[in-house]
């Protein structure tokens, strides 16, 4: 599953690019997110409640910061175990791009389910991980800029 | 010796149905053992996989789980390898190169679904809960999920003795002889044909309760088989669980199998083990989703085939090249699937001299596939029938006159691909098939759908298979590990009660029913004095299941040479008691008669004789109880001819089928009713493979068709109402000239749905299922090829 997305956020790129390596502000951004930890400068630690279809799971992963550019990009990798229900994985290349209105931050996606999830919820998947970045962009502009219509990509 | 009301012909009433209708029968979920605990499996994730670390401390410290085991305590005690029972060999003379299978994975899982731990509780819930708490740490691998990508140079392997994921290369035919065939043709009919994989889905789920006896080191296993006594020969004699006098198996009421509920497979040995190691009844049951993991699926073939006929539509050469893809692991009959079930069908009805088929079986990560109901016969059905109503198109013919062409007349007749056609009259069937169906009629019928804008089309199959399998001595030659005959008992009670122990199983067939009848024929008695047993190894001595349509042509031949002895043993009671001759003793309307005389004993007297042993022939001895084993001379050849309509929606794809009509051979007929249910569910089958059903892995092994959800199966309101018939000849090879009806619906109708299809949207290249959205692609492909030219 691959996707990609651009959101034009009112706030300079040092702002956007501290914000997204901050892990309260990732906690509070990250739908579903119960705990975040900072293992190291560049690890996390995380426990994210997500319900795929008819399969609701815990998963307990580790988020991993890749390709650092600061400020420009970087390249965000997770990996999370769902127990019986099975695990997601998966990464965005996220860039910032410095413009007169702010800053736009753009991102490749792509995430790989399996086991009971790819089974029951494989046809939701890209539905459900659209959803959840959506989301998750909504959160981050809001708590950058409070509450506003974001542009979709 | 005739029995109008519930012998041989007579729609009686399935026995069975009352306690299936009313919610009474007894299966192996039913089973409750005293001290009984739970078994659940925690299971691979990941396609191809190391196992690296299991930790089962969360999971033993939660109340109520009683052990949590894994697969080097399985192998530390010795318990052996799951096998593939059909040795087949490459064409160079190679071994099949079979990987090894451990019931629960050590040191690397092969598909989403591989076992690697059992947890043991005291209730499901919590089985299921601790299992979720067993970690285990995996190494991911480069996935195989293709059978074509499989083979491919580069390609991830997955057993280390089977190199690049061969499992054998294998040929049957004269490739020489097919080639000059070929060469010598007018016309070359050439098809790339998938058979789609398949999810068996009985109604039933398997399930296993086992049970260790420590006082007597005796084991008893109730579980979902098709053939309890196969089950413990191999449980014994190959994995070490037991040997077979210590182990009881006993295969109750079964929902159905299908072929999926031959096999032993890991669930059962493990729960067998555990029962040991724990010292509780061990139960485990399967829900619909880990059914559609651990199941083994059916067909999934890949084939290329050339057909060539000359100036005057005779088939002169034929080629094949499959390959069929076997899973991660080699099941119980896996390997003798896409070769001896198979290719040894691909002459069809037809009288083809110059044929060759190669077979490459290939590994995959994907969970194992062996026999579904037809088990290669479907395979090879599609395919012939594929190309002969595409042929037909390209030479200008009608389907029906092609095949008319090249119909085999003469019986007994030898295909080059080692069967032995015993009798039929495809002709009777295509006449029959095309009366019912209303041939002549198509057109105007056409005509009218094209004024309601769906496009109308007919479709034929002229299938041929074989059943009853088989020949002891031949299969042996062919790598079979087993014999494949069958035994019955015979039990005359002293009140003249009948009780017919067998081999065969019944899972849905009616055998409580059919087996009854042929006593009440024989002996001129009410059905209800007649009484089967079956699924109990400790009760039947022994038997090899019911698979392959074979219960009636083997399973009721052994019950009809019991009941030869029987009668023999009732004859010379009553001629001595009646100081009669042998030979002028008769038997019906339940007595025992000398004949044109007033002399008669009832049948219940000569019972009560026979264990008084008052007054018996000198040296007989008492009792009335005989037993038989029956090996059949050649396998039995069903065969038919079925005809489909369907209407295709062009603006959505969406297809109905509008009629379908079947004419069968199946030899002799015990019950008519329960035959046309046989028909009519294999036809359910085979249309929901044609147009619904398809197993889908994504290219990293995951299942993505894992639920109802996404695996569709064909429901009433999907099918129409058939039109069933018969045009038979009496098969010779066994004593009531029966040929088997289990499987047929299902390996005729599919070509015969695909090439209605193709006839409504003038294109042949349309693979299954053909839903809407790949018979809207077909047409599009279509119109757009027709606006090129």
């Amino acid at each position: 599953m691959d996707m990609t997305g651009e959101h034009t956020i009112s706030a300079p790129r040092e702002a956007v690019w501290a914000a997204l390596n901050d892990v309260d502000v990732l906690k509070l951004c990250i739908p579903g997110c119960e705990e975040i930890e900072q293992t190291s400068p560049t690890t996390m630690e995380a426990k994210v409640v997500q319900k795929i279809g008819p399969v609701k799971a815990k998963f307990a992963g580790a988020i991993e910061l890749l390709n650092i550019e600061a400020p420009a990009s970087y390249t965000i990798q997770g990996e999370g175990n769902g127990g019986v229900a099975g695990f997601a994985k998966g990464g965005a290349d996220v860039s910032l791009e410095e413009t007169d209105d702010g800053t736009i931050l753009r991102y490749e996606a792509h995430a790989q389910i399996g086991g009971k999830l790819a089974r029951l919820g494989s046809r939701l998947i890209d539905a459900t991980a659209k959803k959840l970045a959506g989301k998750f962009f909504d959160n981050f502009q809001e708590h950058l800029n409070g509450p506003e219509q974001p542009e979709e990509g | 010796m005739a029995n109008g009301a519930t012998g041989i012909g007579a729609r009686v009433k399935r026995k069975e149905d009352k306690r299936f209708i009313t919610g009474k029968g007894k299966y192996t979920d039913d089973v409750r053992m005293e001290n009984q605990a739970y078994a659940a499996f925690v299971r691979s994730p990941h396609a191809h996989a190391n196992v690296k670390s299991i930790d089962k401390s969360a999971a033993l410290a939660m109340e109520g789980v009683v052990d949590v085991l894994d697969g080097h305590q399985l192998t530390g005690d010795e318990i052996g390898n799951i096998i593939c029972g059909w040795a087949v060999n490459s064409k160079d003379g190679s071994p099949m190169n079979m990987g090894a299978w451990s019931a629960l994975a050590t040191q690397k899982v092969r598909y989403v679904g591989d076992a690697v731990a059992v947890v043991i509780a005291d209730t499901q819930q919590l089985a299921r809960i601790a299992a979720e708490a067993v970690e285990v740490e995996y190494e991911e691998l480069p996935v195989a999920a293709r059978a074509d990508k499989a083979l491919e140079a580069g390609a991830p392997e997955i057993h280390d003795n089977a190199p690049g994921n061969l499992i054998y290369d294998w040929e049957i035919g004269d490739e020489t002889k097919a080639d000059a065939g070929l060469a010598a043709a007018s016309h070359i009919t050439e098809m790339e044909i998938t058979n789609n994989r398949l999810s068996p889905n009985p109604m039933e789920p398997r399930s296993a309760v086992a049970t260790y006896d420590e006082a007597e080191e005796h084991y008893t296993l109730y579980t979902t088989s098709q053939n309890p006594h196969v089950a413990r020969l191999v449980l014994s004699a190959f994995y070490n669980v037991a040997p077979e006098h210590k182990l009881r198996v006993i295969a109750p009421d079964v929902g159905g199998g299908f072929g999926a509920k031959i096999y032993i497979y890991p669930e059962e040995i493990t729960c067998l083990w555990a029962s040991m190691k724990t010292n509780r009844s061990v139960k485990w049951t399967s829900d619909r989703s880990e059914a559609f993991i651990t199941d083994a699926h059916g067909r999934d073939h890949i084939s290329t085939a050339k057909m060539g006929f000359d100036e005057n539509g005779k088939i002169t050469g034929f080629k094949v090249d499959t390959i069929a893809n076997l899973g991660a692991y080699m099941s119980l009959f896996s390997s003798s699937v896409p070769t001896y079930l198979y290719a040894t069908l691909l002459s069809g009805q037809y009288d083809i001299q110059n044929l060759h088929a190669n077979v490459r079986a290939v590994y995959t990560n994907t969970v194992p596939v062996d026999a579904y109901r037809g088990a290669g016969r479907p395979e090879a059905c599609y395919l012939i029938e594929r190309m002969m109503e595409t042929a037909a198109r390209e030479l200008g013919m009608k389907p029906a006159e092609l095949r008319a062409k090249n119909f085999v007349r003469q019986f007994p007749h030898e295909t080059p691909v080692i069967m032995t056609y015993d009798s039929g009259d495809f002709d009777a069937n295509l006449a029959q098939a095309e009366a019912a169906a209303d041939v002549a009629g198509f057109p105007a019928r056409q005509g009218e759908a094209a004024k309601r804008g769906k496009m109308r089309g007919l479709g034929y199959s002229c299938y041929i298979e074989a059943c009853g399998i088989a020949p002891s001595a031949a299969v042996g030659g062919l790598g079979a590990g087993v014999g494949l005959w069958e035994s019955a008992e015979v039990r005359v009670n002293p009140v003249g009660t009948i009780e017919i122990l067998t081999g065969s199983h019944s899972h849905g067939q009616g055998h409580e029913t059919t087996f009854a009848q042929i006593v009440s024929e024989r002996f001129d008695l009410p059905i209800e004095n007649v009484a089967i047993v079956h699924g109990d190894t400790d009760k039947v001595q022994f038997g090899m299941g019911t698979y392959g349509s074979r219960s009636g042509a083997v399973g009721m031949s052994a019950i009809v040479k019991a009941m030869d002895k029987v009668e023999a043993k009732v004859r010379k009671i009553a001629a001595h008691q009646l100081e009669a001759s042998e030979d002028d003793i008769v038997i019906e309307g339940g007595e025992v008669k000398v004949a044109g005389t007033d002399k008669a004993l009832g049948w219940h007297e000569i019972g009560l004789a026979a264990y008084t042993a008052h007054n018996l022939p000198p040296e007989m001895e008492p009792g009335l109880k005989e037993s038989a084993f029956y090996d059949p001379s050649n396998f039995t050849f069903p065969a038919g001819c079925y005809i489909c309509e369907v209407e295709v929606d062009p603006d959505t794809g969406k297809t109905e089928v509008v009629q379908f009509t079947a004419s069968d051979d199946f030899g002799t007929i015990i019950n008519p009713m329960i035959v046309e249910g046989q028909v009519h569910g294999g036809l359910a089958q085979g249309i929901g493979q044609a147009m619904m059903e398809q197993v889908i892995y994504d290219d990293d092994g995951q299942l993505i068709t894992g639920s109802y959800m996404d695996y569709t199966m064909p429901r009433a309101a999907d099918l129409p109402f058939y039109s069933v018939h018969h045009a038979s000849t009496t098969c010779p090879g066994n004593p009531l000239g029966m040929k088997g009806c289990g499987e047929a619906g299902a390996i005729g109708s599919p070509p015969a749905v695909i090439n209605a299809i193709t006839d409504a949207i003038g294109n042949n290249n349309l693979s299954m299922p053909a839903t809407p959205q790949n018979v809207w692609n077909a047409l599009q492909a279509a119109s757009a090829a027709q606006a090129a030219e």
